[in-house]
């Protein structure tokens, strides 16, 4: 019976582990670093619902007879450093394992180095976008800063 | 003929007669100007990318794009963001005290318009606003079915009227003159005929005009006036129409009071003259489809023109 398989070769059985780890590394670092992706949008998702609720709550309920909002502006500013300090890290972490190595972009080969240096690309560019747009709803209370 | 009638009035959004509109416009040539940038860059590098032939320097290649396609416009955008945010302030802050208050009041397809003129004492006109130039104006805005929008585009933006709430808009022509305003939230069959007339006029023609507006129907005179007025009554107009000084006090539809000091009929969609008044009478849905008021094809030549002459004589 034992005369129908053949043993692998010690080259072969190389060849192997190296796949297994290589799956391994793959299946533990794309769950990890997919939700790396949405960190920083989620960031300047939840930076904008506290902007809006804090002042649509001041307003309703706190503003004076002058309905200014400085208070709101205070907030704000506080909430728009938080939010940009969280999402340059994401950022900083993106760009390094876009990096990893001498790869240069697109990061489009079947390895689970270019599928991590893909994800942190996406994960940089995301976070670029994500400071803007933050700045951008942070900019709005700056300007306003009234309840009108 | 609604079309000639839209011709002679201004409602360019270019064309401001107000600081609010003149700023809307201002910003509308800046945005224009980014724009127009932007998208000279972006598709100028593409063209150059596919025309020049060659291979492109790799290191140029990553600046061109990430430059012109990335930061560049992210500047330009935050640069017109900043710009645009800066009015907003003196845009909605609430005009002075004493300024004059309009409440208008959308309703399918019409404009119900009210003159605060002092403690609980309110002057009703409709579909026509006038208003003194130079002067800040602070409309309080309200609908009484639908979804609407107040928007007098050379005058400044447009304001949604929901109902159940009021909402304001404050306005500060600087023009004297005559603009036009619309309805800008389709509200249904009529939505594209819904719209007014606003005469900007010096402060002291607005004045004697509020003051006329206040004073009650005139009494008609002549035949045919006199019979109009009673037609006008035992047809049951007064159902729906106010006319002060009468026994018509319905609200369904537009008071008529000072009927004939308008410019237009129909929420401003025919000029204001008896062979209009006489076929939006006796065809109203054909003039207006959808409109709320039935047609009185049955009154003949003799009423109708009773009917007109007394609505001629309400000024």
């Amino acid at each position: 019976m034992l005369g129908d398989r053949r043993i692998p070769d010690g080259g072969e059985v190389m060849a192997m582990t190296e796949t297994r780890n290589r799956d391994e590394i793959y299946k533990t670092d794309h769950v990890t670093s997919i939700w790396w992706i949405v960190a920083a949008p989620a960031v300047w998702a939840v930076h904008f619902l506290a902007s809006y609720l804090t002042a649509a709550i001041f307003c309703a309920k706190f503003a004076d007879s002058d309905r200014s909002a400085g208070e709101v502006q205070l907030a704000v500013m506080a909430y728009t450093v938080v939010a940009i300090m969280i999402i340059a890290g994401v950022g900083w972490s993106g760009r390094r394992r876009h990096r990893d190595g001498h790869d240069r972009s697109p990061h489009d080969g079947a390895t689970a180095a270019d599928l991590r240096r893909m994800i942190g690309l996406s994960t940089f560019l995301l976070s670029l976008l994500s400071a803007v747009a933050t700045i951008f709803t942070a900019l709005v209370f700056y300007f306003v800063g009234t309840c009108h | 003929m609604s079309f000639l009638l839209i011709g002679d009035l201004s409602q360019s959004t270019l064309d401001p007669a107000g600081h609010g509109a003149a700023q809307i416009a201002d910003l509308f040539l800046w945005m224009l100007g980014g724009g127009v940038l932007i998208w000279l860059i972006v598709v100028g590098l593409a063209v150059y990318s596919v025309v020049v032939p060659g291979g492109h320097r790799p290191r140029l290649t990553k600046t061109l794009v990430i430059g012109g396609g990335a930061v560049f416009p992210t500047l330009v955008l935050t640069s017109l963001l900043c710009y645009a945010l800066a009015m907003l302030p003196e845009l909605h802050r609430p005009p002075p005290e004493a300024s004059l208050t309009i409440d208008v009041s959308g309703v399918r397809w019409w404009w119900r318009v009210g003159y605060r003129t002092g403690e609980n004492q309110r002057v009703e006109t409709a579909n026509e606003i006038r208003l003194p130039v130079d002067q800040p104006v602070e409309f309080k805005l309200t609908s009484e079915d639908v979804i609407h929008s107040f928007w007098i585009p050379a005058l400044g933006g447009k304001v949604d009227m929901i109902p159940g709430r009021e909402t304001r808009l404050k306005l500060h022509p600087n023009r004297v003159g005559t603009f036009r305003g619309v309805c800008a939230e389709y509200c249904g069959t009529a939505h594209a005929q819904m719209a007014f007339d606003v005469l900007v006029m010096s402060q002291a023609d607005f004045e004697q005009w509020l003051r006329s507006q206040k004073r009650d129907a005139s009494e008609p005179s002549g035949r045919a006036a006199t019979a109009g007025r009673e037609l006008f009554h035992r047809k049951g107009c007064g159902a729906c129409h106010t006319i002060r000084g009468t026994d018509a006090g319905g609200r369904v539809g537009p008071d008529l009071t000072h009927f004939d000091s308008r410019l237009s009929l129909g929420a401003a969609i025919k000029p204001n003259d008896a062979d209009n008044l006489r076929r939006w009478i006796s065809r109203t849905h054909d003039v207006k489809p959808g409109v709320q008021m039935p047609a009185f094809e049955r009154l003949n030549q003799d009423e109708l023109d009773s009917i007109v002459a007394y609505l001629e004589q309400l000024n």
